[in-house]
């Protein structure tokens, strides 16, 4: 049986057209995903977000776990409030989960992970703070909305109980509040600005409805999954899986060998890779051509297979088609998809594809990743 | 869901409207509500012959690529250039604007065999 988020009502109100998400029921839209993303793009959206996993971590040890658990470095949070992404990794340097880790005080943070993984990912953090003074507690029954959007920032502070409001509005990018009524965090997943806001289930509906009245419109999964795609940001299970690691995902930012006392789990491996380059690198594609790029599409160079599309689809912002996808590397100039049976023209680009809310593909034209 | 009483429907959720000799085709209310916002639609060539039932367009949206097959036999007479600046219309407009391509069918019976609005109305629900 499909779990219900607190929100569940809200969204068959709303017209939402609900599937099965990893386990959860959840909009994919509300009627046009374009019209959804447009909005978030250039106003403001909302996005059910309560399927996501919450597991709070403290405990003596509790820095030392996530340096080691994490290829990112908790260490370098040096102030309360701040958030990092990381990767947590397996020992092979595979990508167990992506995921964004919050601290509020020496030994005490907040990890918030992938609902797909929720099982596997607290299986794996137990195993590995086994023996030490480490309390893993996840958090259920939380309603979490991501307000994305330009207008994101001031249309949610005007809805926010007083203490919220003012913890949210002294956040800078990447900075989070937890307060008695609910924890608010500058960050999300779209590539605007916008808060991700966490309240007990009991006031889920109370605050859906005054971000509606304050002008936030709902929006789906499927305007969810084009947005991360426009902002480049990997989606794990497509994008990133136990298989392939940082180093192979465009990732590298996140993996921080600096302190080479710090033994995280999978750094030996991506030593390793760091040392003799990797054979295989994600990068940004954009098709030459009419048609959609779509997950799992080959990628060709002349007749040879060189890689495929991990996400790929149509980009409402730019109005083109497209798509992330694991190459062999270095990758040859003069590729195509095929698609559907047909070899059609793609070019490599950087991403993000869009930036502050516009396209950057014209003015990479003539480079590449 | 709008089905209009004039219209024939295949199992496929194309509908075929026939006259004067033509039939002009797209695809249902029902279909383009489960496909999501069109983004991309590639239609026939005109003057190709296609059977009932051969694949001869391509509707693209934000969720999936889906073929669309010709409910009768003939020659495509017409294509619906419009779609290629604004597909959307597969979605705003899908027995108007959103029409795809019209066939001269070579076999009248055909259209006839095909589901009228009651019959395809069942078969989705």
């Amino acid at each position: 049986m499909p779990q219900r988020t607190p929100l569940y009502e809200q969204h068959v109100d709303a017209g939402g057209k609900v599937v099965d998400f990893a386990g959860w029921e959840l909009p994919i839209n509300y009627g046009s995903q374009v019209d959804e993303h447009h909005r978030v793009r250039r106003d403001a959206g909302m996005f059910d977000v309560s399927h996501m996993a919450h597991t709070v971590v403290t405990g003596g040890d509790a820095t030392a776990f996530l340096r080691r658990l994490l290829a990112n470095d908790v260490a370098k949070l040096a102030t309360d409030g701040r958030a990092l992404y990381s990767c947590m990794l397996n020992e092979q340097g595979g990508v167990i989960d992506d995921l964004i880790v919050y601290r509020f005080a020496d030994n005490q943070y907040r990890v918030i992970s992938n609902a797909a993984t929720r099982e596997k990912d607290l299986a794996w953090m137990r195993s590995v703070a086994e023996g030490s003074d480490v309390d893993l507690a996840p958090v259920p029954g939380l309603a979490m909305l991501a307000i994305q959007g330009p207008q994101a920032v001031e249309k949610t502070l005007s809805t926010l109980s007083s203490a919220l409001a003012t913890g949210g509005r002294a956040l800078a990018r990447f900075q989070a509040f937890d307060g008695e009524d609910g924890f608010i965090a500058r960050t999300g997943y779209t590539g605007e600005d916008g808060f991700e806001l966490a309240v007990p289930a009991a006031s889920a509906a109370d605050t859906w409805q005054r971000l509606r009245e304050a002008g936030v419109a709902p929006a789906g999964l499927g305007a969810r999954d084009s947005l991360r795609l426009e902002a480049g940001m990997a989606l794990y299970g497509n994008d990133l899986d136990d298989s392939v690691s940082p180093l192979e995902s465009k990732l590298a930012w996140t993996v921080d060998f600096r302190d080479t006392a710090r033994d995280f789990i999978g750094r030996p491996m991506l030593e390793t890779q760091r040392r003799d380059g990797v054979s295989r690198q994600l990068v940004g594609l954009v098709l030459d051509a009419r048609g959609v790029l779509r997950g799992h599409q080959g990628i060709f160079h002349g007749d040879r297979q060189i890689g495929e599309i991990t996400s790929g689809g149509f980009s409402p912002t730019t109005g083109c088609s497209i798509a992330l996808a694991r190459l062999e590397h270095p990758c040859p100039d003069g590729l195509t998809v095929d698609m559907r049976g047909r070899q059609l023209p793609v070019n490599v680009v950087p991403f993000p594809f869009v930036k502050n809310g516009k396209s950057t593909l014209n003015q990479n034209e003539e480079s590449s990743t | 869901m709008n089905l209009p009483n004039e219209l024939k429907y295949a199992a496929s959720h194309e509908w075929c409207k026939v006259e004067e000799g033509r039939a002009t085709c797209g695809i249902s209310d029902y279909a383009q509500d489960q496909l999501g916002d069109v983004v991309f639609v590639e239609v026939p060539d005109v003057g190709r012959e296609v059977a009932a039932g051969e694949a001869i367009a391509v509707v693209e949206s934000v969720k999936s690529a889906s073929d669309i097959y010709a409910p009768v036999s003939g020659t495509v007479v017409e294509v619906n250039t419009a779609l290629a600046d604004s597909p959307e219309q597969v979605n705003d407009s899908p027995y108007e604007a959103g029409w795809l391509f019209a066939i001269e069918p070579s076999d009248a019976s055909e259209a006839d065999a095909l589901m009228d609005a009651s019959a395809y109305e069942a078969s989705i629900s």
